[in-house]
């Protein structure tokens, strides 16, 4: 156990907490328990859950973000996806769209696969993403400040970057129960809504 | 003979593709250049991150190519396996057939030779493209685009486009 965990909220918690803050965002949802907390907590037409395909959350959300420019895209993530694929932080910083914002729940481990422990504990993130160009970038520890910057994030232009440092709680919860085609249309109708398709 | 890239590109836009990413190959840089010059490509840094924008950008309403080299099938390998097949993400892919008749450089003969069969184990239909039956490749790949929802691939050799 690390030693500030007792201090640190619960990936979950952070999740319900910005997930509340939604109201007609996109938002794309990493692997592992992250999908399957954000699908317990506040399951909406507006969130597609990855199962697989680790690492390219991001990718998905610029692809919407870029057919959708009129939409705000919220990529949830975890310091292992984002460490997988890391060039993407580059990608983003490049493309520089205003209606991305990438908020990063960092446990410091790989939670789906027995709490591993991850190199984001010495390699920080949130400066690889400043380093790469996102025009807002923060970390924070506490929920109160998660809440309150992804707030302003969710108002201001992007690109963004919210690193949230979590405990490696996860919750007791089930797969996400929703067949991955369906996910696909599901999502996909809610991305187009008022547009012509 | 060979084929404009930039007729190909109309060819593709006419057909309904909008949406155009990838990572670049000498033998695709005709078709990038064209893309480049009509504001209509976002370049990736890796394949499979090129698929994971394209099926971003078919949730969002557009018709997505991708485009790689061959070598960028084995980086691809997860995302088609565990995205694409299972979400049903569609996205039309331009793979530079390197090493094809085991002409070219070391490091591209293995796959040059393998491609088809992973094409064909990971059951993406595929076709190579031929100067004299473009139109027909490309209205192939629009068909099977749209019926199966899957990836599909148009295979290029070196100096079929110019």
């Amino acid at each position: 156990m690390r030693p500030e965990e007792g201090v640190l909220t619960s990936r979950s918690r952070a999740i319900g907490a910005v997930l509340a803050l939604l109201t007609d965002e996109l938002c794309v949802v990493c692997n592992g328990f992250p999908s399957r907390e954000a699908f317990a907590l506040r399951d909406r037409p507006e969130n597609f859950y990855m199962i697989g395909s680790m690492g390219l959350a991001p990718a998905i959300g610029l692809g919407v973000a870029l057919a959708q420019p009129r939409r705000k895209v919220v990529v949830f993530d975890g310091d292992g996806n984002v460490l997988m694929a890391m060039g993407t932080l580059a990608t983003v910083g490049a493309l520089k769209l205003k209606n991305f914002i990438h908020i990063v729940f960092d446990n410091e481990v790989y939670g789906s696969t027995g709490n591993q422990p991850t190199i984001s504990q010495t390699v920080h993130l949130e400066q690889v993403a400043k380093a790469a160009g996102y025009r807002n970038v923060e970390r924070v520890r506490e929920l109160d400040d998660a809440i309150y910057e992804a707030k302003t994030m969710l108002k201001e232009d992007g690109p963004s970057f919210l690193l949230v440092k979590v405990s490696e709680l996860s919750d007791d919860v089930g797969r996400v129960e929703i067949e991955p085609a369906a996910m696909t249309d599901r999502f996909r109708k809610a991305a187009m809504k008022g547009t012509a398709s | 003979m060979t084929f404009p890239a930039k007729d190909f590109v109309s060819l593709l836009q006419e057909v309904g593709f909008d949406f155009f990413t990838g990572v670049p190959d000498s033998t695709l840089a005709g078709i990038i250049a064209v893309l480049i010059e009509r504001r209509a490509y976002v370049p990736a840094v890796r394949e499979d991150e090129a698929l994971g924008m394209a099926a971003g950008a078919y949730m969002g309403g557009k018709i997505p190519a991708v485009l790689m080299q061959n070598s960028g099938l084995g980086t691809s390998l997860n995302a088609l396996v565990s995205l694409n097949l299972i979400y049903l993400q569609p996205c039309l892919l331009l793979i530079s057939w390197r090493g094809h008749d085991d002409k070219d450089a070391p490091e591209h003969m293995v796959m040059g030779q393998m491609m088809t069969k992973q094409l064909d184990l990971v059951r993406i239909p595929h076709r190579t493209v031929r100067a004299e039956t473009v139109r027909e490749d490309v209205g192939w790949a629009a068909q099977a685009f749209m019926a199966q929802r899957i990836p599909v691939a148009l295979l290029i050799t070196k100096g079929v486009l110019s």
